[in-house]
């Protein structure tokens, strides 16, 4: 699969990542080389063979629904960007 | 002192032969004299770690203390450190103080560990050479115009250099095993959910696993008993008991079935680097080992399996750095799209964004079958071909590394040569399986590493076979010439 210009800039937008211009045709090589590197997996054939999501095959372990966690609220504010009266601002979203 | 193991030093701790504070400021000393040249380290933390000392040497007064307590050590910059910087290498983390401990550093906190400060690595841990940080390279300190491998890098340089007794790192396809081979040193890499990942800033979380970077396999054993077992806030972390790793480490090695991978010998290995690993093996079979010839067939699907399932889980991991909780915010973001596409695009270096971008693109909508599918089920058959191996064999050996450290910037401009390196490591990762790494004879000065692969949960078993080779060899204790002093 060989990405054009236009491709990167979608797969960019998807990220919500900004990219500078003069890097994309960089990019668009760049992420077709690494495609052309995985799409040697193609050639293995997986017919009947189960997908592998855990190392382990284990299940997810479950917990009762209880509150675990101590209020760290003003300690995890203190790094934030930008915050007032508790709440993490960012610029207005509903006109 | 510097040139001594953990357990040469504790030793000396516990019968008093010095203390913790005077080891901590030999050690904080030679990063001052030696660190703006290797850049080892990110941040160095010389009042908490006197302080940490100051506690230690009060539990050795009263004979409370445990094989760590005391010893100065670094800490992988991925793991969150509660007051402290924590980047993980990049400019997304430059301002992130950490509000919390990560179980590894709480549990060696617990140890009396002092922690020296934070080393430097590949941003976000992808990377093979350190090159990726937002704080630059990290120096080979055995060839300080070679790289030190990564991601684990600055952990490595520092512990090589001796400017940490032992370190931290974590291995999401190598970023343990390759640093340590490339800086001569013992780094284990155990299985998946050994360690707890709570704190550790993850990069793909099926995958991920932290674990020790040591002079020794003594040393290993050590810090892995601190930081292993279960961990009810990491919901992947393995609830099986933890052994007594140091209890194990004598075992004769007598009738030890060693599998050598034909796949681990062939082409693209350093022929020299086939060499160092034979003459090792000879050494276990001078131990009574057999070796058996094996095969792991699907060996070549590794590298293209793990670039496309990493990608993918860092593509949905890196999704929380997105301007608003903590992190880097762009300047007078004009929209809230425009705040999280420049706080991402100016946070993270071109290797995350590429790596963001082909897991984005992975599981997108139409390409989910035939890229995240396709290599979950060829990551099946990567597992079933060692699950195949240790029904005949109790080990698997071959080369860490297809080469010995390359020179800075000599791989930069092509991601997928860089990604070549991994070519040994990444199939542990992917099956899920401990693994680790030990020096063997260099070559032209330059440390070669031996790769023992183990079955699930048979770090015991790994830590046993590198401690009988170094029993018999010398290689592990060997330190670059330019640092002795």
């Amino acid at each position: 699969m060989s990405l054009e210009r236009s491709d990167v800039e979608k797969i960019a937008h998807l990220a919500r990542m900004a990219l500078d211009e003069s890097q994309i045709d960089t990019y668009a090589s760049e992420l077709s080389n690494i495609l052309a590197l995985v799409e040697q997996l193609e050639q293995a054939d997986t017919s009947g063979i189960e997908p592998m999501s855990h190392p382990l095959h284990m299940a997810q372990r479950l917990r009762n629904d209880e509150v675990t966690e101590a209020d760290r609220r003003e300690a995890n504010q203190a790094i934030a960007p930008q915050v007032e009266n508790g709440l993490y601002l960012v610029p207005k979203v509903i006109e | 002192m510097h040139t001594k193991t953990i357990v040469e030093l504790g030793a000396g701790l516990r019968a008093g032969e010095f203390t913790s504070v005077e080891l901590t400021r030999h050690f904080l000393d030679r990063i001052d004299r030696h660190n703006s040249e290797l850049n080892a380290f990110v941040t160095v933390t010389p009042e908490t770690a006197l302080q940490e000392a100051e506690a230690a040497d009060r539990l050795l007064q009263s004979d409370q203390a445990g094989p760590l307590t005391g010893i100065p050590i670094a800490q992988k910059d991925i793991f969150c450190t509660q007051g402290v910087k924590t980047s993980c290498g990049s400019r997304m983390l430059d301002n992130f103080i950490s509000p919390y401990d990560a179980s590894v550093v709480e549990r060696l906190k617990q140890a009396g560990i002092v922690s020296l400060g934070k080393a430097n690595m590949d941003e976000f841990a992808m990377g093979s050479s350190n090159e990726t940080s937002f704080y630059g390279a990290v120096r080979n300190p055995w060839d300080t115009q070679r790289v030190p491998g990564g991601s684990s890098g600055g952990s490595a340089a520092a512990v090589a250099a001796r400017l940490a007794v032992a370190a931290t790192g974590t291995d999401t396809g190598g970023s343990i095993r390759q640093p340590a081979a490339l800086c001569g040193l013992t780094g284990l890499k155990p299985t998946y959910g050994r360690v707890s990942r709570f704190g550790m800033i993850a990069f793909a979380s099926s995958l991920d696993q932290a674990g020790p970077m040591t002079q020794s396999a003594q040393d290993a054993a050590l810090v892995l008993q601190a930081i292993a077992g279960f961990d009810p806030r990491d919901s992947t972390c393995a609830n099986e008991p933890v052994p007594g790793y140091t209890l194990t480490l004598e075992d004769s090695l007598e009738g030890l079935r060693i599998g050598l991978p034909e796949e681990y010998f062939g082409e693209g290995l350093d022929s020299a680097i086939a060499a160092s690993i034979e003459a090792a093996i000879e050494v276990y079979k001078g131990l009574g080992a057999e070796v058996v010839e094996i095969s792991l067939p699907n060996t070549a699907l590794a590298v293209p399996t793990y670039y496309v399932v990493a990608p993918a889980e860092c593509s949905s991991n890196l999704s929380r750095f997105d301007g608003v909780r903590f992190g880097y915010r762009c300047e007078a973001p004009k929209d809230l799209e425009d705040l999280y596409k420049r706080s991402r695009g100016e946070g993270f270096g071109s290797e995350v964004k590429r790596r963001i971008m082909i897991g984005t693109y992975a599981l997108s909508a139409g390409y989910y079958d035939a890229y995240y599918l396709k290599a979950q089920q060829t990551r099946h058959l990567i597992s079933d071909d060692f699950s195949k191996a240790f029904e005949k064999v109790d080990v698997i050996m071959g080369p860490t590394s297809p080469a010995t450290a390359f020179g800075l910037g000599e791989k930069t401009d092509d991601p997928v040569t860089m990604y070549l390196n991994d070519i040994y490591t990444i199939a542990a990762n992917l099956a899920g399986l401990p693994a680790m790494s030990l020096p063997v004879e260099p070559v032209n000065g330059l440390p070669v590493g031996l790769q023992i692969i183990g079955n699930y949960f048979a770090e015991g078993k790994l830590l046993n076979v590198a401690h009988r080779y170094q029993r018999e060899t010398q290689w592990h204790r060997q330190m670059p010439e330019e640092f002795v002093l």
